[in-house]
C-alpha cells in the first residue's frame, strides 16, 4: 500500500460521499446563499475526479467556515482570515493534494486581506472561494468590507462612510490567474465556475455572491443576474488584462446600482503556478516533500556531513 | 582578570567589516589550539555607528565574554557623522577609541589608527593611559592601506599589528584569509598583513609583549559556531525540511542559514507577508506531513500568537524559535534581553498547551533544537525554542564530534494506511483523530491523502473525529487529555538532563539562571569558589513544563538563592516562585537590562555585595538587586 493511496485514485465518485454522517444537514439559515456553495462543490468534485481523501478544504471563521462541517473531506477549519497561509503551505508540502480554501468577505478581504493579496501574487495552484454576502453574518449583521457605502448596521449606525472593497479588481492587480464571480441564485453557472476553478493550474479566485436573508434583508437576492460571458451587451476578452480590468470595474460599480454581473472575468492559462516557479529556480523538490518521510530508502542528510567543514 | 587569556576588542563603524575580520581572527586563534568565545556589540544601523566585537581566547575553557578586555584595536568609522556637539550622535569619528576605554583592563594594549583617530581629542587621554599602565601604539593603518591599494584593508593591517604585538604567528591568519577571501583581494591583503607585521616588529621592541597570545592545543577538530548555526543544524538533523518566516533581528540569522541550506536538501523555505502567515504556513506544512518550523523575535512572535493557539488546539506539531531582544515594542533591536519569557509562555488565548525550552550554550542550542522537534512531533504540540541575541550571535568553538549523530526524520505517532485501517472510525468512515483515552494523551494522527484517515482539524473544541463539539463531557475529556501530554513530556524531559550545574553540591548558597546567562554564571561560580565562597549554580532550560522537582531540590539544599536574569521585572524568578509555591523568602534577584549581557565580575560582585555582605549598594555595576520577600 502506498503512502497516500487516495491520491490519483481512479473510480466513480458518488456525491453523497461528501456528506458527513454526523451533520448531514447544514445549520445555515433557511434561504442562505451558502447552501449553493456546498452544492456546487459536491457537484464539481466528482466531476473533476477528486475524492474526499485527496482533497484538503481549509476554511476561515464565520458562517462560511462551517463549510468544513458539511463537506466531508480532509479539512482544516483554521482561524479568522488565515485559511490561505495554511492552505498554500499544505499545497507546497504535498502538491498532489487538491487544495481548496474558503471563507467570507470579512475573512478574505478584511482581516485576511494581506494573505489574499500575497497568495494571489504568488499564484499558488489552488481554489479560493469567498462567500460574499456584504455583511458579517455569524456575529449578527455588522458592516463588512464589501458592504455598500451608506450601509447601516449596529456598528455603523449612521451608515458606512467607506467605499466597499473591489474584490475582483484587487485580485487581478494582485496576480490571480483566474478570477470569476458567481451567485448562489445561479446554481448551474456556480457549478461550472467552481469546476473550472478547481481544474485551473494557478490561483483561482471565485467571488461567490451568497445572499444573507437574516442580517442583510435590504440587500438584493442577486437577481436578476447577467452572465457577462453569454450576454450580447458585454464584449470583452477575458484573457486580456486591460479589458478584464475594465469589465471588473463596471461589474463592481453596477452591483451597487442593482445590476448583478457574473461570469469569468480573467483567465490566464499561461502563467506558471508558484510551485512550478519555485521548481524552476531549484527551491522546490520534484517529488512531494510529504512522501519523503515515508520512504524507507531515503538517506537523510546530516549537517555533520554537509555543512560543518566551513566552520573548522 | 587572568594573564593567560587574550580578550581582543576590534572597534570601528558598522559596515566596516568588523564582524568578518573578528570572525576570521577568532577562527585563527581556534586553529592555533585555543578556546575562543566572541561577543558582538552593534547599533541598529547599516552604515556607521560605533560597533565592536570581542574575541576571548584561552587555553582553558571559556564560556562567557569575560570581564573587560586587554587588547584594543581601534579602527576608524568610515561612515561617522560628525555634526555639531549637541547632536545625538556626538562626535562619532573618535568613538572607536573614546567609547572603549572604560572597560580596558590595567596594563592593556591600545592600537589605534592614527590616520583616522586623533587621541588628543579625548580629554586626559595621556593621563588615563599612564594611570592605567596602558601601552599605546598609534599606527597609520589607513595610510598603509591606502599606499597598498585599498583603504578597507586597514582591518587586515590592524590584525597584522595585533599579531606582531602579541607574539602570534601569522600562518593561521594567512590560511584563513586564503579560505575566506576571493582571489582578487587575497594577494594585496596578504601583503599588507605581512607589511604591518614587519613594520611593527621593526619599530617596537616586541620580544616581551605587553599582552601575549596564550598557547594551547586541541585534541579533536574544532568548529567555530554560533547559537543560530547550532539551532539550524539541529533542525536539519531532525529532518526539518520546511521553514517559513519574515525578517526580524536577531531571528533572521536562523532563517538565513536555513534558507541557504534547505535547497541543497531538497527542502522548502518561504519568506512570506507577515509573521501570522509565517507561523500559519508552518502549521499547514506540518498538517500535510512535513517537519516544519517558523520563528521570529518579540514583535513578530506577537503576531504568531494566533497560529500558535491553532497548533495547540489542533495538536499540530510545529517548532517556533523566538530570538529575544530588548523590548517592549521595537525596544533595542540589536541588544540582548531575556524579557520575552512570559510572552512566549502565556501569549494566545485559553490555557496554553506548549513546550518552551531555553538552551544556555551553543552545544545546548543544537541539542535542544533537536529536542524541540522530537517533543513537538512525538507529542503533537507546538514547541518553542527561546534564545536571545547573545546566544544567537556569539561564536564559540565546539568539537566537531559533538554533531556526529544520527538524523531523526520520524514523524512521531503518525499512522500508515495499514495501521489506520485498524483504528476506530465513525459509521461514515471518519477517522477518530482525537480519541479520549490514549497513552500519554497522544492520539495518533493521519496525513491528508491517506485512505481511511479523513478527519477535521479545527480551532474549535471538537469530538474524537474533529467535529465541532460543545458537549461538557467531551470538553473535559479533551482538555484533560491534552494536559496529560505535558505531564508525559515532563517525565520524558527528566531523562534528558537539560539542566546545567556548577559548583560543589553541598554549597551554602545557590545561583539560579536560565538560557544564555548560564556560561557567565558558571564562570562567576568558579571564581567565587576559588575565593572560598561556598556557592553553586543551576542553569535551567525547561521553562515549560517546568522542572519543579529539580528546582525545588536545589533551592531546598541552600540557605539563599540569587536569581540572575536579563529582565527588569524578574520574570524568571516569578516563574520559579509560581511553580514552587513557596521559598519567596529565599529568592532574591540580580537583574541587568541596559542592553549588555552580564559579565562574570558583575555576578561575582553582585553576589558578594548582596548575599555575603548584605549591602547591595556595594556593587558599582549597572545591575539591580531585588531582595527576597520579607527583606
Amino acid at each position: 500500500m502506498s503512502t497516500f493511496s487516495a491520491i490519483g485514485e481512479e473510480r466513480e465518485i458518488d456525491r453523497d460521499e461528501y456528506t458527513p454522517g454526523v451533520e448531514p444537514q447544514p445549520t445555515w439559515c433557511p434561504g442562505c446563499g451558502d447552501f449553493s456553495v456546498l452544492k456546487a462543490l459536491k457537484q464539481a468534485l466528482p466531476e473533476v475526479g477528486r475524492t474526499p481523501e485527496e482533497t484538503l478544504l481549509c476554511t476561515g471563521i464565520g458562517c462560511s467556515g462551517k463549510l468544513n462541517s458539511y463537506l466531508d473531506t480532509y479539512g482544516f477549519h483554521t482561524i479568522h482570515g488565515r485559511s490561505l497561509p495554511v492552505a498554500r503551505a499544505a499545497k507546497l508540502a504535498n502538491p498532489d493534494l487538491e487544495v481548496i480554501a474558503a471563507g467570507g468577505d470579512g475573512d478574505g478581504y478584511g482581516i485576511g486581506g494581506n494573505h489574499f493579496i500575497h497568495t494571489a501574487r504568488e499564484n499558488h495552484d489552488m481554489t479560493y472561494i469567498v462567500f460574499n454576502n456584504e455583511i458579517f453574518g455569524l456575529t449578527k449583521g455588522q458592516t463588512s468590507p464589501t458592504s455598500p457605502k451608506g450601509h447601516k448596521s449596529k456598528t455603523q449606525p449612521s451608515g458606512s462612510a467607506k467605499e466597499p472593497i473591489k474584490p475582483l479588481s484587487m485580485s487581478l492587480n494582485a496576480g490571480a490567474s483566474y478570477v470569476a464571480r458567481t451567485a448562489a441564485v445561479n446554481p448551474n453557472q456556480a457549478k461550472e465556475i467552481i469546476t473550472e476553478a478547481i481544474e485551473h493550474d494557478g490561483f483561482a479566485h471565485v467571488d461567490f455572491l451568497t445572499q444573507c436573508p437574516t442580517w442583510n434583508k435590504d440587500a438584493r437576492q442577486y437577481v436578476p443576474y447577467i452572465d457577462v460571458n453569454d450576454s450580447d451587451d458585454y464584449e470583452f476578452d477575458k484573457t486580456d488584462r486591460v479589458e478584464a480590468a475594465e469589465m471588473m470595474r463596471e461589474t463592481e460599480e453596477s452591483l451597487y446600482e442593482g445590476e448583478v454581473l457574473t461570469g469569468r472575468f480573467y483567465v490566464d492559462e499561461e502563467r506558471p503556478s508558484y510551485g512550478q516557479e519555485k521548481q524552476t529556480i531549484g527551491e522546490m523538490p520534484e517529488e512531494p516533500l510529504a512522501e519523503r518521510y515515508w520512504d524507507d530508502d531515503y538517506e537523510w542528510e546530516r549537517s555533520h556531513d554537509m555543512f560543518l567543514d566551513k566552520h573548522a | 582578570m587572568t594573564d593567560d587569556e587574550l580578550i581582543w576588542r576590534i572597534s570601528g563603524g558598522s559596515g566596516d567589516g568588523i564582524a568578518s575580520t573578528s570572525q576570521n581572527f577568532a577562527k585563527a586563534l581556534m586553529r592555533s589550539g585555543l578556546n575562543v568565545f566572541t561577543h558582538r556589540h552593534y547599533p541598529s544601523r547599516i552604515r556607521g555607528g560605533h560597533t565592536y566585537t570581542e574575541v576571548r581566547a584561552s587555553a582553558g575553557p571559556v564560556e562567557s565574554r569575560g570581564d573587560g578586555y586587554n587588547f584594543l584595536l581601534a579602527l576608524g568609522d568610515s561612515f561617522a557623522r560628525n555634526p555639531q556637539e549637541e547632536a545625538v550622535y556626538g562626535n562619532e569619528e573618535i568613538k572607536p577609541l573614546s567609547e572603549n576605554l572604560d572597560e580596558l583592563r590595567e596594563g592593556g594594549v591600545i592600537v589605534y589608527d592614527e590616520g583616522l583617530l586623533d587621541a588628543s581629542e579625548i580629554p586626559n587621554f595621556e593621563e588615563r593611559a599612564e594611570e592605567n599602565d596602558w601601552h599605546v601604539y598609534p599606527l597609520d593603518l589607513r595610510g598603509l592601506a591606502r599606499d597598498m591599494g585599498r583603504e578597507v584593508m586597514r582591518n587586515t593591517a590592524g590584525v597584522g599589528a595585533t599579531c606582531a604585538l602579541t607574539g602570534m604567528e601569522l600562518d593561521h591568519v594567512e590560511d584563513l584569509m586564503r579560505d575566506a577571501m576571493p582571489e582578487k583581494i587575497l594577494d594585496p591583503n596578504l601583503e599588507i598583513l605581512e607589511t604591518a607585521y614587519e613594520q611593527v616588529q621593526e619599530e617596537y621592541d616586541v620580544d616581551a609583549p605587553d599582552v601575549s597570545v596564550p598557547t594551547g592545543e586541541h585534541d579533536e577538530t574544532q568548529l567555530l559556531m554560533s547559537g543560530s548555526d547550532a539551532i539550524a543544524y539541529g533542525a536539519i538533523d531532525e529532518g526539518c525540511r520546511f521553514i517559513s518566516g519574515y525578517p526580524m533581528t536577531p531571528w533572521t540569522e536562523v532563517f538565513t542559514i536555513m534558507s541557504q541550506n534547505l535547497p541543497k536538501l531538497d527542502g522548502i523555505s518561504e519568506q512570506v507577508e507577515d509573521e501570522i502567515a509565517a507561523a500559519a504556513l508552518a502549521v499547514g506544512a506540518s498538517h500535510a506531513g512535513v517537519k516544519a518550523m517558523s520563528g521570529s523575535s518579540g514583535g513578530g512572535f506577537a503576531l504568531m500568537s494566533e497560529p500558535l493557539g491553532l497548533a495547540e488546539m489542533t495538536e499540530t506539531p510545529v517548532v517556533l524559535v523566538e530570538a529575544m531582544r530588548a523590548g517592549p515594542s521595537t525596544g533595542m533591536p540589536t541588544k540582548p534581553e531575556q524579557s520575552d519569557l512570559e510572552h512566549v509562555l502565556y501569549t494566545s488565548q485559553g490555557d496554553s498547551q506548549r513546550v518552551v525550552l531555553a538552551p544556555g550554550t551553543v552545544e545546548e542550542a543544537y541539542e535542544q533544537s533537536r529536542l524541540a522537534f522530537r517533543l513537538a512531533y512525538e507529542y503533537q504540540i507546538p514547541t518553542i525554542l527561546l534564545y536571545d541575541q547573545k546566544l544567537g550571535g556569539e561564536l564559540k568553538n565546539v568539537p566537531k564530534d559533538h554533531f556526529d549523530r544520527e538524523p531523526n526524520p520520524t514523524l512521531g505517532k503518525t499512522l500508515s494506511e495499514d495501521a489506520l485501517s485498524e483504528q476506530p472510525h465513525s459509521g461514515d468512515g471518519k477517522f477518530h483523530r482525537f480519541q479520549h483515552d490514549v497513552d500519554d494523551g497522544v492520539s495518533p494522527r493521519s496525513i491528508p491523502g491517506q485512505k481511511g484517515g479523513r478527519f477535521l482539524a479545527t480551532g474549535n473544541e471538537h469530538d474524537p473525529t474533529g467535529h465541532i463539539s460543545e458537549s461538557p463531557e467531551n470538553r473535559v475529556a479533551q482538555i484533560d487529555r491534552r494536559a496529560e501530554k505535558l505531564a508525559a513530556i515532563r517525565e520524558d524531559l527528566d531523562t534528558e538532563d537539560t539542566g546545567s550545574y556548577a559548583g560543589p553540591e553541598d554549597a551554602e548558597y545557590g545561583i539560579l539562571t536560565f538560557g544564555s546567562q548560564q556560561g557567565t554564571v558558571e564562570e562567576a561560580v568558579g571564581r567565587l569558589n576559588d575565593a572560598g565562597v561556598s556557592v553553586k549554580s543551576y542553569g535551567v532550560s525547561d521553562m515549560l513544563p517546568f522542572p519543579t522537582e529539580q528546582v525545588e531540590a536545589f533551592v531546598e539544599s541552600v540557605d539563599e538563592v540569587l536569581v540572575v536574569e536579563m529582565t527588569a521585572s524578574g520574570q524568571f524568578r516569578g516563574l520559579v516562585q509560581k511553580n514552587l509555591g513557596r521559598y519567596g523568602e529565599r529568592l532574591s534577584s540580580l537583574l541587568k537590562y541596559n542592553g549588555n549581557p552580564f559579565e562574570p565580575a558583575e555576578v561575582v560582585d553582585g553576589f558578594e555585595a548582596a548575599i555575603i555582605e548584605g549591602d547591595s549598594d556595594a556593587s558599582d555595576h549597572q545591575t539591580t538587586f531585588v531582595p527576597a520577600a520579607g527583606d
